[in-house]
């Protein structure tokens, strides 16, 4: 017995040896390998790509930082695009948070049978974009659609949801927050993890429910939203599928995300090198707002055991 | 004794009254709330099952009908054979994909995580930053050359692309949440299994993968309805009719009718495509809303 007690520290001590980090390696192999070959490698690549005329058909020539410049410059699409998504991401972090920071509050109220509504709730993060697109478009419709023809029972104006530029991204807006459940759980989860100690303190002090919500749990749940309207704005620059399905970009370009410019870039008029361009701006653009959410977390994110 | 109880029942009965009534119109306000909200959140669902099952003529009549007048069946059999579409195929391909995928997602990303979870080694933390800064670069940045890429080994137009990197890893957010999951199982397992001379490889298959089987669980159930529902990832690599899934083939479908929209056709295999990751989500809900809440967590 005492022999093989002796023999741990031995054996743990030998973990640091290079045999150690050898099997360390070898079990993380594959993520190094995969990072190395699919993301570290591929970036080099575009960085440079982003420098050339790469066309695909024609060998790359280097130049300069003439990509760049006509992006911001010369290319009123680009502009154009941005604008969009930046309207559109306004516009989903507002009414998303709100919406699912809401449902969150609603699906945490104690009472029978909340699992079963839960899961009313929760069922549309697995419907695909394309089928949603598909459906949503039939929804949208202005002759046949269902809303349309429900506003018209109740006597109001039918909208051209799709087919107006006024209209068309709060369209994209509400579909996507339809969408969105997965914010919601993850707001569940985080007023869940609030100590009950603490709301129970407020009452007792006589805190009412709309000050307990704005004192207690606001702050508790902080880096939650936090970290929310991070997803949500990284979200909205990935944004694409339901632009492709249901407005093809229009009307007007009003619908030509970020996204969907880049992509017909590359890949309708294969300008690789300029669509390069575009991604490291997306990049920056995203570490970015980033870097300004996380640089005003401080005056209103509530990390626990922080003093104030 | 008698006089006291009933006085305070009494006195709490009178304290209580308005209490419990003002409880009970807090718990007719939730319900009413929860049902109304049930209603909006299921009605886009309900209206594309129902308009699956309606007649072409009743879908372009006015006004429109919430419940179909009489139940067409048949739509489903006819979009599913719709002149030159190919559903059964779609459907083969995505299932073949998915299949191919699982395992590698499954057994890298779990081997991956043992190892960011419990060896030591220099570089260990440095590299799992670097898995987690991954997550943030967005993905149109590695597009580009990766599809170069493929296009200079010939894999465009395979599953290749969709499939091979899978097996690297399985995507950070795995690698992420059964890590979390790892680091939760007593180091003391380990240690009782060293001493019986088992190897690490032993110790990661004896006991952090039944060990973390919820948290695998979870991993697999996200792999399947993400890439069911894929179709970024579809409409770049692949490109011929054969080798579509099924959600490039419903995007297909679409184009079938330029001018008026077989609604009745598209939201039937709308419906059909639905489906299956709805049951998984009524049998599962557990686990996939487990790992939503793992991934979301390290904000």
């Amino acid at each position: 017995m005492a022999v093989t007690v002796a023999h741990i520290p031995e054996k743990i001590r030998r973990q640091t040896s290079w045999t150690a980090t050898l099997r360390g390696y070898l079990f993380i192999l594959p993520v190094v390998l995969g990072l190395i070959i699919w993301t570290f490698g591929p970036m080099v690549a575009s960085a440079y790509y982003s420098f050339t005329d790469y066309k695909i058909i024609f060998p790359a020539g280097f130049v300069g930082a003439k990509n760049y410049i006509n992006l911001f410059t010369r290319d009123k699409q680009f502009i154009n695009s941005l604008s969009v998504t930046i309207r559109y991401a306004i516009m989903f972090v507002a009414l998303g948070q709100v919406t699912c920071l809401a449902l969150a509050v609603l699906l945490t109220q104690k009472v029978r049978g909340m699992d079963f509504f839960r899961t009313f709730f929760y069922l549309p993060i697995i419907v695909p974009y394309v089928a949603s697109s598909v459906l949503w478009k039939y929804l949208y419709n202005k002759e046949f659609g269902p809303i349309d023809g429900f506003l018209e029972l109740l006597g109001l104006p039918a909208v051209n949801w799709l087919g107006s530029q006024d209209t068309v991204l709060l369209a994209l807006v509400l579909m996507s927050v339809w969408s969105s459940a997965t914010t919601t759980i993850i707001y569940v989860a985080g007023l869940q993890h609030i100590p009950e100690e603490l709301l129970d303190a407020a009452k007792i002090d006589g805190g009412n429910g709309v000050q307990r919500f704005i004192y207690v749990t606001m702050p508790m749940l902080s880096p939650t939203i936090f970290f929310n309207v991070v997803t949500a704005v990284i979200g909205a620059f990935q944004f694409f599928t339901p632009a492709f399905i249901m407005t093809e970009g229009g009307p007007a370009k009003a619908t030509y995300f970020y996204n969907y410019n880049l992509y017909e870039k590359a890949f309708k008029w294969l300008e690789m090198g300029y669509a390069s361009a575009m991604a490291w701006v997306l990049f920056a653009i995203i570490l970015f707002l980033t870097f300004l959410i996380f640089r005003s977390s401080p005056l209103w994110v509530y990390y626990d055991g922080e003093v104030r | 004794m008698k006089i006291r109880s009933s006085v305070r029942s009494a006195v709490s009965g009178a304290y209580q009254r308005p209490g419990l009534r003002m409880e009970m119109v807090r718990k007719a306000a939730i319900y009413g709330l929860l049902i109304l909200g049930v209603g909006v959140f299921m009605l886009p669902l309900i209206v594309m099952v129902s308009t699956s099952l309606k007649s072409f003529t009743e879908i372009n009549s006015y006004p429109p009908s919430f419940l179909p007048k009489k139940l067409i069946f048949t739509n489903y059999a006819e979009a599913l054979v719709y002149r030159d579409t190919m559903f059964p195929r779609w459907t083969f391909n995505t299932i073949f994909i998915i299949g191919a995928i699982l395992p590698g997602v499954v057994i890298s990303s779990s081997l991956c995580a043992y190892g960011f979870a419990r060896m030591t080694f220099p570089g260990r933390d440095l590299w799992f930053m670097l898995v987690l800064g991954s997550i943030m670069l967005p993905p149109q940045v590695t597009l580009i050359p990766l599809y170069i890429l493929f296009y200079k080994i010939g894999w465009l137009n395979t599953f290749a692309p969709l499939i091979i990197p899978a097996w690297f890893g399985g995507g950070a957010i795995n690698i992420f949440l059964l890590r979390q999951f790892y680091m939760q199982i007593p180091r003391e397992l380990d240690e009782a299994a060293i001493i019986d001379g088992a190897g690490f490889m032993t110790i990661w298959w004896r006991i952090y993968v039944p060990l973390g089987r919820p948290a695998l669980i979870s991993v697999a159930l996200l792999t399947i309805l993400g890439n069911w529902n894929d179709f970024f990832g579809p409409l770049m690599y692949l490109n011929t009719p054969d080798n579509y899934t099924l959600a490039l083939g419903l995007n297909a479908f679409r184009n079938y009718f330029p001018l008026l929209p077989r609604t009745d056709y598209l939201m039937a295999i709308a419906t059909l495509m639905v489906l299956p990751m709805i049951l998984m989500f009524l049998l599962a809900q557990r686990y996939i809303v487990q790992g939503f809440v793992t991934s979301g967590l390290k904000g």
